[in-house]
């Protein structure tokens, strides 16, 4: 990769945020397995595989699957965000292959939140 | 305090915020002061209420209207109309302003309604192995504005104003530190991250290294500007595989996009960094020893003066900072000193990262603004005791810091306060426990922690965290002596009054803490051979009550040594000579029979029990 400018700082900046903001990029739905330490040791992995395994078995290219660290939680782990377009993001607890698979038909497929797994909804204050 | 016309509460989600929230609070701010309403009108931040897609979002009280989407070109207009002549701004009305739902929002969940993210601001929202997420994040704008527009003075300036600390423990002023470097002339310098995380129980670093590797070595860069360093290890224990690999992987990619390395970004400025990893031993967090486990050698402490700013790594002009001390610097850059003291005390200023854990319900990394209670944190971010136990004492700082009696939950997490009651805030681990914990063995736990960790060098630690460690097991054996806690006291001053190092200057901490807030314990372990806990297994006798045994069965089948004897109906009994003091039965019983009495009881335990809870009864209303 080039060496960057801060010019080019600018325009990933510009890009990402439109690639990864889900209208302008063209995508349905976003779902962040949350991977630190503590979400693998709890089996995040599994989720992850299950969630994975269900987007190619549905044939959907229009869904962005991604990891983050750790969500704060621990206790929790292992948690998941779901994103649909113009809906707050869903975080769900708890979770192991089998909830991811019935989340992904429910939520991210059928758009109704699967509100006996989820924890929260909404964004976290920064400021 | 003030009555206001209309409150305003402005969403600051990371969605909202992403969205523009803090330049439509600036237009806000700047538009109230413009139409002279600052005394009507109170404008505050808040957590998320699960509006994210309409963000922006506004809240205007008491009149519940809400306005969406805004940006801060709607501002003179929205204020105009709104606040002056008293009709709502029609076109940014939001009109269904809370998505129906029955999963409930951020704002109504005190484990996150406390917590402000600004170490943390990527928590959970990056992927950390790609660059390009945290770029897209403000992610070296910083960095950028540091090497293009600011001399080493203006960087040094901003991080002093805003009251930055050290988070690794000793809170030492940040800006201070790199002063001191920057003002020693050398040609080499270099610019040190301790990763080093060795307190029991915490783990704010590991998490932020994984999570967000890019904020740490931003920070470094800007450090490394400020004091004239081109040269640069972040040290890392090795028992962190995930924060090594995900701290290489960012320090590969920086480099490879000319963020790292030579003639950063196009401006000049060099920067070379690398990964040095640690053994583990708990020693090497202290800073010169650190720079001597780097140098190859032994991993041990020397004296201080000269400090590591005149003679470092090499004995070259050097500054360590802590993880998340680094963390913090990029936005500090971006928004300023002042932003930086919104949140905090004006000696404690900004937020701090916890590693919550013990005996709380939610366990977890929280990030709150200085001042919060300690009681805030524990029942509210923590969500209270797990299994609806009794709170004892919260454990701050680790094997430097101290224990926390419930007396003292109300004092605010400040530097000052938390020192004052013989604890450190320390690099944030925080251990809850409660009523199942004995005081006598936390000491011991932390003592013993600290005199294997010793490196030797010093007597007064080699020797009396021995010490300490060796009078507080025979207490706990049940050998205790009346005066052992007056030589507790006295060594652990001695030993924090006269050792080399960070180690053996707060390695008494926990016994004088415990000595301070939970004298009784020791005391009735010395007097009564009685450690109440249940804990110390010569010092209990175990018994079972017969007025509350429901003969229930479910001890005696636990009992791994077959010492309850009984059967339907008939209360069980423990045979004393078969008991090993194991606490399983303990545990098991849901009706609260079994009670812990002294080593060899033989009395009556009604009278011991009855004068005890009657004791505790008047010790709680004094």
């Amino acid at each position: 990769m080039a060496r960057l400018t801060i010019d080019d700082l600018r325009k990933i900046k510009e890009k990402q945020s439109s690639d990864f903001s889900l209208r302008k990029g063209g995508y349905s739905a976003k779902v962040t397995v949350h991977m630190g330490t503590c979400g693998i040791a709890a089996g995040a992995r599994d989720v992850m595989s299950a969630l994975t395994e269900e987007v190619t078995k549905a044939g959907m290219d229009n869904i962005i699957v991604t990891t983050s660290g750790c969500a704060g939680l621990c206790a929790r782990e292992p948690l998941a965000t779901v994103e649909i377009i113009n809906h707050p993001p869903v975080r769900y607890c708890d979770l192991n292959g089998e909830k991811m698979r019935e989340i992904f038909k429910e939520h991210i497929l059928g758009g109704n939140p699967v509100e006996k797994y989820a924890l929260v909804r909404g964004c976290e204050t920064t400021y | 305090m003030e009555k206001f016309r209309k409150n305003l509460v402005l969403c600051a989600g990371t969605g909202c915020v992403a969205g523009g929230s803090m330049k439509v609070r600036d237009a806000l701010r700047e538009e109230i002061k413009k139409k002279g309403l600052e005394k009507d009108i109170n404008l505050s931040l808040a957590a998320c209420s699960g509006s994210c897609s309409e963000g922006p979002v506004l809240s205007v009280y008491p009149d519940e209207v809400f306005y969406q989407k805004l940006t801060a070109e709607d501002i003179p207009k929205l204020v105009e109309e709104h606040f002056v002549n008293e009709r709502l701004y029609e076109k940014l009305i939001m009109r269904e302003p809370e998505e129906k739902s029955s999963i409930p929002a951020m704002k109504d969940i005190p484990f996150f309604r406390y917590q402000v993210l600004r170490v943390l601001r990527n928590k959970g929202l990056i992927d950390p192995e790609k660059i390009e997420e945290y770029i897209a994040r403000d992610g070296y704008q910083a960095a950028a504005k540091a090497l293009t527009e600011m001399t080493q003075e203006d960087i040094i300036k901003v991080v002093k104003d805003s009251g930055l600390r050290g988070r690794g423990g000793a809170g030492f002023p940040t800006g201070l530190k790199w002063e001191f470097a920057s003002k020693v002339s050398s040609d080499v310098k270099y610019m040190l991250c301790n990763g080093d995380e060795g307190d029991p129980g915490a783990f704010m670093d590991r998490s932020v290294m994984e999570a967000d590797p890019h904020s740490v070595i931003e920070g470094m860069i800007i450090g490394a500007k400020a004091i004239g360093a081109h040269n640069g290890y972040i040290y890392v224990r090795a028992e962190y595989p995930l924060a090594v690999k995900r701290l290489q992987m960012a320090i590969d990619m920086a480099t490879e996009m000319g963020l790292l390395g030579k003639d950063i970004l196009g401006t000049g400025f060099d920067f070379e960094l690398e990964i040095y990893l640690g053994a583990g031993a708990f020693v090497c967090g202290e800073e010169t020893a650190l720079m001597r486990s780097i140098e190859g050698k032994r991993g041990m402490p020397r004296p201080r003066p000269p400090f590591p700013a005149q003679k470092g790594l090499w004995d070259k002009p050097s500054v360590l900072n802590n993880v998340e001390t680094l963390a913090q610097i990029a936005p500090i850059i971006l928004n300023g000193a002042d932003w930086y003291r919104t949140l905090g005390t004006e000696k404690s200023a900004g937020t701090k990262v916890f590693a919550l854990t013990g005996a709380v319900n939610n366990v977890g990394l929280v990030e709150v603004p200085m001042g919060i209670p300690l009681r805030t944190i524990i029942y509210d971010i923590g969500a209270g005791m797990r299994k609806g136990r009794k709170f004892k004492a919260v454990q701050l700082g680790g094997p430097s810091g101290g224990c926390i009696p419930e007396g003292l939950l109300d004092i605010p997490v400040t530097y000052e306060d938390i020192v004052a009651t013989g604890a450190i805030i320390g690099s944030g681990g925080m251990v809850v426990m409660d009523d199942n914990t004995c005081m006598v063995g936390t000491a011991k736990f932390f003592l013993g922690f600290t005199a294997d960790e010793s490196c030797g060098k010093c007597v007064p630690c080699r020797v009396g965290t021995r010490i300490l460690l060796d009078i507080l097991t025979d207490i706990t054996e049940g050998k205790g002596r009346e005066e052992d806690m007056a030589t507790l006291e006295d060594l652990g001053r001695d030993i924090i009054a006269t050792s080399l190092c960070g180690l053996g200057q707060t390695a008494p901490n926990p016994v004088l803490t415990t000595l301070r807030y939970f004298r009784d314990e020791y005391e009735s372990h010395i007097r009564h051979k009685w450690c109440k806990a249940g804990v110390c297994r010569d010092l209990t006798t175990f018994w079972i009550d017969e007025k509350l045994c429901k003969a229930c069965g479910a001890c005696l089948r636990a009992c791994p040594s077959k010492a309850i004897v009984g059967e339907k109906k008939v209360p069980h009994k423990i045979i004393q000579e078969l008991c090993v003091h194991c606490r399983t039965c303990y545990e098991t019983c849901k009706f609260s029979s079994i009670k812990i009495l002294p080593a060899g009881f033989e009395g009556d335990p009604y009278e011991l029990l009855g004068s005890e809870a009657k004791g505790e009864a008047k010790g709680g209303n004094e």
